[in-house]
């Protein structure tokens, strides 16, 4: 049996159609993934992201514990302030990507479900005396979209929360707000223990937030051309050639975090990118399907509908050299397309014009 | 609960299929198939004049979450397309015993469409999968 998420009654009487997802039962839609896309981009919407993991990590040598397993540089961190990184392997692969927070003496690190194992097996293996590091459950919710904010603020008495800057969180009683979210829209994703949880997602039903599910999560971060790990990221590449090369810190030189010599050398020396790409004929990209440039070949890693451009976007990994035209191969059918550079999505508007061949 | 009308043949990978007056015969997918695939944003369709088996590839079937095969529910040969699933994808979803059918068949023995499950039978394929 999956994992239930301490929402799944409310996705159930809010007609979520639930799916196994990394062990949990999650909502793929409510109905309509086109449509909860939409609300997120021109109104505001929630998910349910409980089954993401937060490990919460303290003791004196915390710090140093994460300044050698994140590949950007948590030094740099601000009380209350988030960073993006990845955690990588000797070979400078990604095991995972997270977020991580500064609060208090320690650290929040959000990563993901699927790699909950395998990074807390990470931890434990690199982790030195006085380091603590402890999975806490709670709700998350991720509130996203240009109401988000005035949404959450008509339901919920919370002082600063306007003024709250990106990629900061905010302590409120038991909860911690973060100003993040995985859809390119402004928004929040909330903390806040299991009651607290369940009582905020009905009030922000009430007030016209529109649940979303897993799909619309997809297409919305496709869009915005963030990494889904598993599919963009993976232990077989580094951030260099994952388009996530801004969040590896090499400075200072002297801070010896795990796989910053192959990334050191990818830098020096690149082979590889990921990047955008538009379909300009009919079809759908998809994970794994083939792409062939001027310089060689290369692979879509994620691809879908995109419901704001109304055609098909995708993340693709090519050659270095690669840029312009291509062909994709959608079984068997060689359909013309074009590498772009992410984001597909900016401030709300689609930044390319999709010209579809008829 | 989907909607499975009774005046319909059915098969188990949930197109189906009608007997016209003219004695073509239309297919198209099922409430089921449509609801599990969500939003339709893409429909290949087979060429007219194609002579297709049955249980052969006819087309493709894209929804924002993923693509999947439709096959013929008989042996005939295509002999009408919907062209409006080109600019409109979305009947699909909104209307799939209607303006969502997919391709129209002038088949090899009519009497064929008599092996095909009726509603009761394929009722039960869509409970088998629902558990």
């Amino acid at each position: 049996m999956p994992d239930k998420t301490p929402l799944y009654a409310e996705h159930l009487s809010a007609s979520g159609k639930m799916v196994d997802f990394a062990g949990w039962s999650m909502p793929v839609n409510y109905g309509s993934q086109i449509e909860e896309h939409m609300a997120v981009r021109q109104s505001a919407g929630m998910f349910d992201v409980s089954h993401m993991t937060i490990i919460d990590v303290t003791g004196a040598q915390a710090e140093p514990f994460l300044q050698r397993l994140v590949a950007n540089d948590v030094s740099r961190l601000a009380q209350l302030q988030a960073l993006y990184g990845a955690l990588l392997n000797a070979r400078g692969g990604v095991i995972d990507d997270l977020i991580v927070y500064r609060i208090g003496d320690g650290f929040r690190c959000v990563v993901n479900a699927s790699t909950r194992s395998k990074v807390l097996d990470w931890f434990t293996q690199h982790s030195p005396a006085g380091v603590v590091f402890q999975h806490k459950p709670q709700v998350m919710l991720a509130v996203q979209g240009p109401l988000a904010i005035s949404k959450l603020a008509a339901v919920r008495d919370i002082p600063g929360l306007a003024e709250l800057q990106h990629f900061y969180a905010h302590e409120h009683e038991r909860w911690l707000i973060g100003r993040t979210g995985y859809t390119g829209e402004d928004g929040v994703e909330v903390m806040l223990p299991e009651a607290d949880g369940v009582a905020l997602w009905r009030d922000l039903l009430e007030v016209g937030v529109r649940p979303a599910g897993l799909g619309a999560r997809d297409t919305l971060r496709l869009e915005a051309g963030l990494n889904l790990y598993g599919q963009d990221l993976d232990e077989a590449h580094t951030p260099i050639s994952s388009n996530i090369a801004w969040t590896v810190a090499l400075e200072p030189s002297d801070r010896d975090f795990i796989g910053r010599a192959a990334v050191a050398a990818e830098v020096a020396n690149p082979t590889e990118k990921l990047t955008g790409i538009l379909l300009q004929d009919k079809g759908v990209l998809r994970h794994g399907q083939t792409i062939t440039t001027e310089h060689g070949t290369g692979v879509i890693t994620s691809g879908s509908y995109s419901p704001s451009l109304q055609g098909s976007i995708g993340l693709a990994r090519v050659p270095q050299a690669a840029k312009g035209e291509c062909h994709v191969d959608i079984r068997g059918k060689y359909k013309s397309a074009r590498l772009v550079r992410p984001p597909f999505m900016k401030n709300g508007s689609p930044r390319y014009k999709l010209d579809v061949n008829n | 609960m989907s909607e499975i009308p009774s005046e319909l043949k059915y098969v188990a990978t949930h197109e189906w299929a009608r007997l016209e007056e003219d004695g073509t015969v239309t297919v198209g997918i099922s409430d089921h198939a449509q609801s599990a695939l969500g939003d339709v944003v893409f429909v290949e369709l087979p060429e007219v004049g194609l002579a297709i088996a049955d249980g052969e590839e006819a087309g493709v079937v894209e929804s924002v979450k993923a693509a999947s095969d439709i096959y013929s529910p008989i042996t005939g040969t295509v002999c009408a397309v919907n062209e409006e699933l080109d600019d409109r994808p979305e009947i699909v979803n909104e209307d799939p015993y209607g303006d969502g059918w997919f391709f129209k068949l002038q088949p090899d023995d009519p009497e064929s469409l008599g092996d095909l499950l009726d509603s009761e039978a394929y009722a039960e394929v869509c409970e088998a999968e629902d558990h």
